[in-house]
């Protein structure tokens, strides 16, 4: 009998200690699913950020990813997040402006959608003013000049559904579908979309060669003289190509779009934007927040000549006075090769990242 | 039978619980917080004084500051009694502006007593590896410095704008870096890390010490700083690398970058 007593204390001891907190709030959980991290990342940075009450499972991401490709999320059933968030273009809109279902554009270019998992600071959009991939789902679904919907009216659609509520439950453990649960569906397979397969990956992994032009590019982006793109954009010990912080890249001397100001109401802030990833580029036009530049080199050129000064112009950008650093032409065809280089196929032509429905 | 089953369960527990505190060292007795606080000649630099051109450097410049990050590591106690050496080895990016890390307790317990205590700007050479610490690599963007520069880790990024002698507003970005002067084969590389020595301290169950930087010694002595000349494209140049590790490192007339400030119990 003490025998059996000591036994039970040692393995509730061991249960006590060893508890996860995977569970959801009603007891529920579903089928944990991992998220395939790139050997590079998990050796380089830190950790995806996966929020403690909405782990990854394998029936959230089914679930999400049906309904991110579900034109029923707006009001008239003609647009899905996918309309303006399209996989062959890295999941970003290769229109200037994306157009809503009342035929009214935006007046940002549509993010790209990738890695998304690894924004340590939990700021998303351009002027980041959503904390966490859940809150910016959230937006686009009522947004006037996007989806113009309803939550109720995206749930009670959804409800009457003959595949979603038994999915819901699947997910959750609950078939009562609101926004909260779509929300956190779609964030689930927005955390799957990971691109970490360039063809620069696979060099830095010791199985493919860069071109002498690439790694000549390489040198320019590292280099302070010339590129010093690094500084922003991040370097090869960090995959992410961005460091997810705001600035003012010396596009305009007086601002229509205040972007992070705009959120916080910091002066100091108006016409900060947030970092793009160079990931992508090749699937990714047209650049800037505002889709302003069609294409590489017209960015490559506002960098070098471009450049115009304003109060909140950040002190990276150098030789404003002059428009930039000047790099020579053969300089600016390395970069864009190199910038290239951070492309990955494989990732835009993901099968689990297509429309299932 | 039962006693090796109930082994068996014990080692389980064990196995699955393990957390990595056994020692063979004495029980330390207490962990020693720091606050990082900063200045410019005595007036207190928070994040309301960022992006103001308020700040005038002992070259007349008016300047301000957008951006102040830097990293410590190696605190150090050296016991005044026994003579023994606790180091742990941990690190800490400050960021002032968005006010993270400001508070740091190094990892390590110490006993109670007079100690030496001291920190490192920066990572020595034996830290300064490139690309293997994954906080730094994901921190503002990756803390590290190219390869082409040496590799390893900034020290600090320190930017911002000031008027030129022409009255054009200029930006700066005074990134100190382990000098390296990539014009030669191989690179030729020296330490620009540096120790700052904090004195003598009694460590008590719940020591607390202020560690504070005067932002405009940077620009002060032995070198003053002229931003019209020196002002980007600092991490390249060496001498400027060499400057940089100077206006740190000196102390004299009591006065210097860092400094210790209030000790509490």
């Amino acid at each position: 009998m003490r025998f059996r007593i000591a036994l039970l204390l040692l393995f509730s001891l061991s249960l006590i200690a060893c508890k996860d907190e995977d569970d959801t709030a009603n007891g529920y959980t579903a089928t944990p699913l991992e998220l395939e991290i790139p050997p590079l990342f998990a050796e380089k940075i830190l950790p995806p950020v996966i929020p403690e009450d909405n782990p990854q499972s394998v029936e959230g991401v089914a679930l999400g990813r049906k309904l991110f490709f579900d034109k029923r999320l707006s009001a008239d059933n003609t647009l899905a997040c996918a309309g303006c968030h399209r996989p062959a273009n890295a999941f970003t809109d290769p229109r200037q402006f994306s157009v809503g279902i009342d035929g009214l554009a935006g007046t940002r270019n549509s993010m790209p959608l990738f890695n998304m998992a690894w924004n340590y600071g939990g700021l998303f959009f351009w002027d980041g003013r959503a904390t966490s991939l859940e809150n910016q789902a959230l937006a686009p679904v009522v947004d006037p000049i996007e989806m113009h919907n309803t939550w109720s009216n995206v749930a009670q659609t959804l409800q009457v559904d003959g595949e979603y509520p038994g999915m819901f439950e699947d997910a959750f453990g609950t078939q009562t579908i609101d926004s909260v649960l779509v929300t956190k569906a779609i964030a689930q397979f927005l955390r799957t979309l990971i691109s970490g397969n360039s063809k620069f990956d696979r060099y830095l992994a010791g199985t493919e060669n860069l071109t002498p032009s690439e790694l000549n590019g390489l040198n320019v982006f590292l280099d302070e003289n010339r590129g010093d793109c690094f500084h922003c954009h991040g370097n090869p010990n960090n995959p992410l190509w961005t460091d997810n912080i705001f600035h003012n890249n010396g596009l305009d001397e007086t601002f229509t779009d205040r972007g992070r100001g705009e959120v916080t109401g910091d002066p100091r802030e108006f016409g900060l934007f947030k970092t793009p990833s160079l990931r992508n580029l090749a699937f990714s036009a047209p650049y800037m927040h505002d889709g302003r530049f069609e294409t590489l080199d017209e960015v490559i050129d506002h960098y070098s000549e471009g450049l115009v000064y304003s109060e909140t112009i950040d002190p990276l950008m150098k030789k404003v006075s002059e428009g930039g650093v000047h790099l020579t032409p053969e300089d600016k065809a390395d970069l864009k090769a190199f910038l290239l280089s951070l492309s990955d196929e494989s990732f835009i032509n993901n099968p689990d990242f297509q429309n299932p429905n | 039978m039962r006693k090796i089953a109930l082994m068996f369960a014990a080692s389980l527990l064990m196995i699955g619980c393990n957390n990595d505190d056994d020692t063979t060292q004495p029980i330390p007795e207490s962990t020693v917080d720091f606050t990082f606080t900063h200045n410019w000649d005595g007036n207190m630099i928070d994040n309301t004084d960022f992006d103001l051109l308020q700040y005038f450097n002992a070259n007349g410049e008016q300047m301000s500051i957008s951006k102040l990050v830097y990293l410590i590591s190696d605190v150090t106690f050296v016991s005044l009694s026994t003579g023994e050496i606790f180091d742990a080895g941990d690190y800490n990016l400050i960021d002032v502006r968005q006010g993270t890390n400001l508070s740091f307790t190094p990892d390590i317990e110490i006993p109670e007593g007079e100690y030496l205590v001291s920190f490192t700007f920066g990572f020595d050479d034996e830290d300064n590896q490139d690309g293997i610490y994954q906080d730094l690599n994901s921190a503002d963007g990756g803390w590290n410095v190219p390869m082409m520069l040496g590799g390893g880790y900034h020290y600090m990024r320190l930017e911002g704008k000031f008027i030129d002698n022409t009255t054009t507003e200029m930006n700066y970005a005074y990134h100190a870096i382990r000098a390296n002067n990539a014009s030669t084969t191989p690179i030729t590389l020296q330490d620009t890390s540096f120790v700052v020595d904090l004195g003598q301290i009694t460590i008590g169950s719940s020591t607390s010490i202020e560690i504070k930087m005067n932002v405009a010694e940077w620009f002060k002595n032995p070198n003053q700083w002229d931003l019209n000349v020196l002002n980007t494209v600092l991490m390249p140049n060496f001498d400027a690398q060499i400057m940089m590790y100077e206006n740190g490192s000196t102390w004299s007339n009591s006065t210097g970058v860092f400094s210790k400030g209030t000790v509490t119990q």
